[in-house]
């Protein structure tokens, strides 16, 4: 199958050349684990018509490491947890999640774009968490929760509820788990789509402007409740926020975004405190008034 | 011209036997369209591109040919290559067919209808396909197309005069025999007139009702 292959990363044609072949730090297909990052984006290129939002995008993420991306809207983050989530595909380079390419799956020595299976293989390491909860209005609170397990992983209908039940204790809903979720809050419902993201037992959960859509009295306890999982678990958490105190508490490294690329990053402490360019204080400065 | 009150009391229980038959068809012909028609429509959201741009046309051919010229060739035409059917089954089958071609663009807006967000959690969930469409994407697409479904069982339940046509005994063919043969055309066509109202007001109150019940999601 010679040249439709050629499209391998479909790259940015001077971009990314040819990274047909597996880049050099990826351990052998099959074992992995361990070393090496668990997220990596190597010169990831994504683009909407003539719109590029992301070029050429280097950066990685060790396991249990939580990192915030902020910047301004627009800037491409939301695009980052997207293409992780394979809601959306690359136009150029790779993205590797725990030494498997996520984008593009193995073709002897080759690289070519991911199908449907692969994708689904590899994206059930991953859960992700929505700006307006997309909770299934059709089902019960459990149901929601229990449902991707029992279909997706194979796990008992009585284990998957077990698990339903003591994942809406841990976010504060034990007593919602009948209910519809059309008839919870904003906030509430936000937690249900946490629990319903953990129950698939993800390494990695995304975390998309979590609490933009909420009233402002909700926000704080949906916050408390992601705070708590960071504290009790070493998930990997990848979080698109505008809600600065949050992402200086749990983050251990925070990304600022503008045009598609990385400006600035470095430890909480850091950004917040001393940011060194220009455009993250300005935004920052922005955000913090209009907060 | 007088109204026979006594040759409709006789007429009677030929036009209900007829009226059986316009019911049956229309309650199987139905079933088809439910079922083809949204078969159609995942097929047309799901399937390759090949397979669904085909199946598109040939839904789209049905729908730009009439009714009778499809009953006619279903009973008449289908005969030469060795396919023999009832009237009934041919009646069913070409009305099925018919208004599954409806079907289908009322299931389709459906699904266009349930939001992109829904589809997207789908797919972090990692859920199988199946699931997709039964668990999460057709309870919601079909609760907001109950009514305009509703509308072509009527819409249907009207045409089935047309099998006359293909000579299935229903309420038109039973009324037209009985009109001819005693040249009482007034009473016959006033009966089945009344007939088909006496069955189409109640079941568009019931799918008024229903409209009431699933309007709001």
């Amino acid at each position: 199958m010679p040249q439709s292959d050629d499209t391998a990363p479909r790259a940015e044609t001077e971009a990314a050349g040819a990274p047909a072949a597996a880049p050099e730090p990826a351990p052998a297909a099959g074992a992995h684990d361990g070393d090496g990052p668990l997220i990596r984006f190597e010169r990831v290129v994504k683009r909407f018509g003539d719109n590029v939002v992301l070029r050429e995008l280097d950066f990685n993420v060790e396991a249990g490491e939580r990192v915030t991306l902020i910047g301004p809207s627009g800037s491409g983050k939301t695009t980052i947890l997207r293409l992780l989530m394979t809601l959306e595909t690359v136009n150029g380079g790779v993205i590797w999640v725990n030494g498997d390419p996520l984008s593009h799956m193995r073709k002897g020595e080759r690289l070519v774009p991911a199908n449907e299976r692969h994708q689904r293989q590899v994206r059930r390491k991953i859960g992700m968490v929505f700006q307006q909860f997309n909770l299934f209005p059709n089902m019960s609170v459990r149901r929601n929760i229990t449902e991707a397990p029992v279909h997706s992983l194979g796990v008992s209908r009585e284990e998957a509820d077990q698990r339903a039940e003591e994942l809406l204790e841990m976010v504060g809903l034990g007593d919602k788990i009948d209910e519809h979720p059309t008839r919870l809050s904003g906030g509430q419902q936000q937690r249900v789509a946490i629990a319903r993201a953990l129950a698939m037992r993800p390494e990695i959960l995304l975390l998309d402007e979590v609490t933009s859509a909420l009233d402002p009295e909700l926000v704080a306890g949906v916050l408390d409740v992601l705070r708590e999982i960071a504290r009790t678990t070493d998930i990997t958490m990848l979080a698109v926020t505008h809600e600065m105190g949050f992402a200086r508490d749990v983050s251990h490294r925070v990304l600022m975004f503008d045009e598609g690329q990385i400006v600035e990053e470095g430890p909480p402490e850091q950004i917040f405190g001393e940011p060194r360019e220009e455009r993250t204080r300005s935004f920052l400065h922005a955000v913090l008034e209009s907060g | 011209m007088t109204f026979d009150w006594g040759f409709v009391g006789e007429a009677m229980p030929d036009l209900l036997t007829g009226l059986r038959y316009t019911v049956q068809a229309t309650v199987l012909g139905y079933a088809v369209a439910l079922v083809v028609g949204l078969l159609v429509a995942i097929v047309r959201r799901g399937a390759p591109p090949l397979v669904a741009g085909t199946v598109h046309w040939v839904m789209e051919f049905i729908r730009c040919t009439p009714l009778l010229v499809q009953l006619f060739f279903v009973f008449y035409v289908l005969p030469g290559v060795g396919i023999e059917l009832s009237p009934l089954t041919a009646g069913v089958i070409g009305l099925g067919l018919h208004y599954a071609a409806y079907t289908a663009e009322v299931y389709r807006s459906g699904m266009e209808g349930v939001p992109r967000g829904q589809w997207e959690a789908t797919r972090a969930l990692s859920l199988p396909a199946h699931r997709v469409w039964l668990a999460v994407i057709l309870p919601q697409a079909i609760r907001r197309v109950i009514p305009a479904l509703g509308n072509y069982l009527i819409a249907m339940f009207k045409d089935t005069p047309l099998l006359f046509a293909i000579t299935v005994p229903e309420l038109l063919f039973e009324a037209n025999q009985l009109g001819g043969q005693y040249f009482k055309y007034l009473e016959t066509m006033t009966v089945v007139g009344l007939l088909f109202v006496v069955v189409s007001v109640p079941s568009a109150i019931a799918i008024r009702l229903l409209e009431r019940r699933y309007a709001a999601v």
